[in-house]
């Protein structure tokens, strides 16, 4: 177990490691740094001079060094830009885009298990039929359109909804700025949140379908059955308890998925969160904010795999049985 | 043996197996004439688009706005499928479009396929270390969307590309982030697929009598693994035709001079709050009918080529 643990941390050190090369080699070899710092008039000694205090003739290993240092502080210098520091940037458009992407994946989650278990347990209703053609072209439609097709009938046709911001939001401690606390931020939410939301709620749902269709075949269901247990808790106590490790595995996965999905959504709302931020600075090559959320990304795709990881070697103990096993 | 005892090329590919299948499927076949029809009018869009919308002495910015099948009320020009704001016509721009998406997608997914098969190859037939980096890095990659990783990918090369040649490398750029973020499906496949056939007797008879380890993958091993490789071709013609569009309606595919079907969607866009529908919706409709005809005939390929289902 514990050799597991250190092994899957080491690999994800060396992630991001790899990563952060690629985010220093951007920074670094991108245009001369010097000739965007000073005038024309500067002369070749004084730009030499400056090379050397600010440590760019230093070596490589060196200079990698300090960028993984600051970038530890989180400092990834200037957005050239919006001439502001680049980790203020992103700290400012956070809120909104974990905001969006928290309330996507629960509402992925909710609908996703529920429609899944309706659908496996009714499998020939008329309703399962309407929800799994419905599906299909969940997962055919690209993103962008659904947005699009979601602006044009509840903004564009029936005028419910707005149809880009985020509505007012109000400033909490701390720095983080929310939109849930009114009713125009509520309403601004909705429609990006089914955007974002709808392709991991038809996986989660088709997902939740097939595994509750391979544990409802299974003998222990039978023999719940036979003991004259009632179809609720062979259902939800039994059936649908075995069907969640997968889901949830999943589920933990499509995090990641969701906030890089974000950049997509967040362009077709113009919502104003760390994707829209990153399409404009890879639009205007605005190297400093691209290197951060390169890091920033990779960082939180880590950390979800390993907790997921570790998540699914405790909670699936045939795993542990089959590595001890295979150890010796 | 005579041409009269062994049936033609053309009818032995008539009564294959996966022929039958695809007679037997009307999906299959609805799809295949889609697909077909889109991709034979993307290819000689020339010869067949009523305009060439690229052409400036073509344009007149008077049919801006001309609705679909209506008479423009200045110049009296008419349009099957409307104008745009440009007062080109909708179904030339589309023609056009869906070439220069078919071109990315198809470049894409050979170059990712090229990629994955040497990948696979080379990690299933040597084992050992290469094996271990190769897979290693697959599954790094595998854990991020692969939407991700080509717009990263190509944040990256644009960032080191010189802005003078930033427009017309552009489309390369794009084939090669696209087909980067695609190559761990074909390689985990063929992977897979070569550690189980090199145990087989006729690839040690091959190796017995001393044949190139080269010649063994490319003539002896390959052919054997291609099926389920053409099955996630298919289906990756249809993730790399989506991705290549959702890059360019981000603004980040390709130029506005080589407009694709992503290019005219985020175009169109704008126009959806002033009623002018049809520039958004055909193009729209045109990426949902290729991408949904192909991801239907690779479900179908799958399902036609796995004897379990038979």
């Amino acid at each position: 177990m514990l050799a597991f643990i250190i092994r899957r941390i080491v690999q994800s050190a060396l992630v991001m490691l790899v990563v952060a090369l690629v985010a220093f080699a951007l920074f670094r070899y991108v245009g001369d740094p010097i000739s965007s710092m000073v005038g024309q008039e500067t002369s070749l000694a004084d730009r030499e001079a400056l090379r050397t205090t600010l440590g760019l003739n230093d070596p490589f290993i060196v200079q990698f060094g300090r960028f993984i240092g600051n970038a530890i502080q989180g400092d990834f210098g200037i957005s050239y830009r919006l001439q502001q520091p680049v980790m203020e940037l992103i700290l400012q458009r956070l809120p909104a885009t974990l905001e969006l992407a928290l309330v996507s994946g629960l509402a992925a989650f909710i609908f996703g298990v529920s429609a899944g278990v309706y659908t496996a347990l009714n499998r020939r209703g008329f309703l399962s039929t309407g929800i799994m053609a419905v599906s299909l072209i969940g997962v055919s439609l690209p993103t962008f359109l659904i947005g699009i097709l979601l602006i044009w009938l509840f903004a564009v046709e029936l005028q419910w909804l707005p149809s880009f911001g985020r509505g007012d939001t109000v400033a909490l401690p701390g720095g983080w700025t929310t939109g849930f606390l009114t009713s125009s931020g509520r309403q601004s939410l909705i429609l990006p949140a089914i955007t974002l939301g709808l392709f991991q709620m038809t996986l989660i749902m088709r997902l939740v379908r097939a595994e509750m269709l391979e544990v409802l075949r299974t003998d222990y269901i039978k023999f719940a059955r036979a003991r004259g247990l009632s179809n609720r808790t062979v259902h939800f106590g039994h059936a649908l308890k075995n069907t969640l490790v997968p889901v949830i595995t999943i589920t933990g996965l499509q995090l990641g998925a969701i906030i890089a999905f974000a950049i997509i959504t967040e362009t077709v709302f113009q919502w104003p969160g760390v994707g829209a931020l990153f399409i404009n600075s890879v639009r205007a090559v605005d190297v400093p904010v691209m290197a951060a959320y390169l890091v920033l990304i990779a960082l939180i795709f880590v950390i979800i795999n390993l907790i997921v990881d570790l998540l699914y070697y405790v909670v699936d103990p045939r795993l542990r049985v089959e590595r001890g096993a295979a150890r010796h | 043996m005579s041409d009269t005892k062994t049936p033609s090329r053309l009818f032995r590919l008539w009564d294959s197996d996966i022929a039958y299948s695809f007679r037997q499927s009307p999906l299959a076949i609805i799809s295949g004439v889609v697909a077909l029809v889109i991709i034979l009018a993307a290819a000689f869009a020339p010869l067949i688009a009523p305009t060439n919308p690229y052409d400036p002495s073509s344009l007149n910015l008077m049919d801006g706005f001309t609705p679909p099948m209506q008479e423009n009320a200045f110049t009296g020009s008419t349009f099957l499928l409307g104008a745009d704001n440009q007062g080109r016509d909708v179904l030339s721009t589309i023609l056009y479009g869906a070439r220069i998406s078919l071109f990315v997608g198809f470049s894409a997914v050979i170059f990712a396929m090229v990629l994955g098969i040497t990948a696979g190859l080379i990690a299933g037939y040597r084992g050992g270390w290469v094996d271990a980096v190769l897979m290693r890095i697959a599954d790094v990659q595998l854990s991020f969307p692969s939407i991700l990783i080509a717009l990263l990918i190509f944040g990256v090369a644009r960032g080191f590309i010189p802005p003078s040649q930033r427009e017309t490398m552009a489309i390369w750029v794009l084939i090669v982030a696209i087909g980067l973020s695609d190559w761990v499906q074909f390689a985990r496949v063929v992977r897979g697929a070569t550690m189980v056939e090199k145990g087989k007797e006729y690839v040690q008879a091959a190796r017995v009598i001393g044949v190139n380890p080269i010649r063994i993958l490319l003539r002896h091993i390959l052919p054997n693994v291609m099926g389920p490789v053409l099955v996630i071709g298919t289906i990756g013609l249809a993730l790399a035709i989506i991705a290549e569009a959702t890059l360019s309606f981000l603004g980040v595919g390709v130029p506005p001079t080589q407009p694709s079907l992503g290019t005219l969607i985020r175009i169109g866009q704008q126009y959806l709050f002033s009623g002018e529908w049809w520039i958004l919706l055909f193009p729209a409709v045109t990426l949902l009918a290729l991408a949904l005809a192909v991801n239907l005939l690779g479900d179908w390929l799958r399902d036609a080529l796995n004897p379990r289902l038979r």
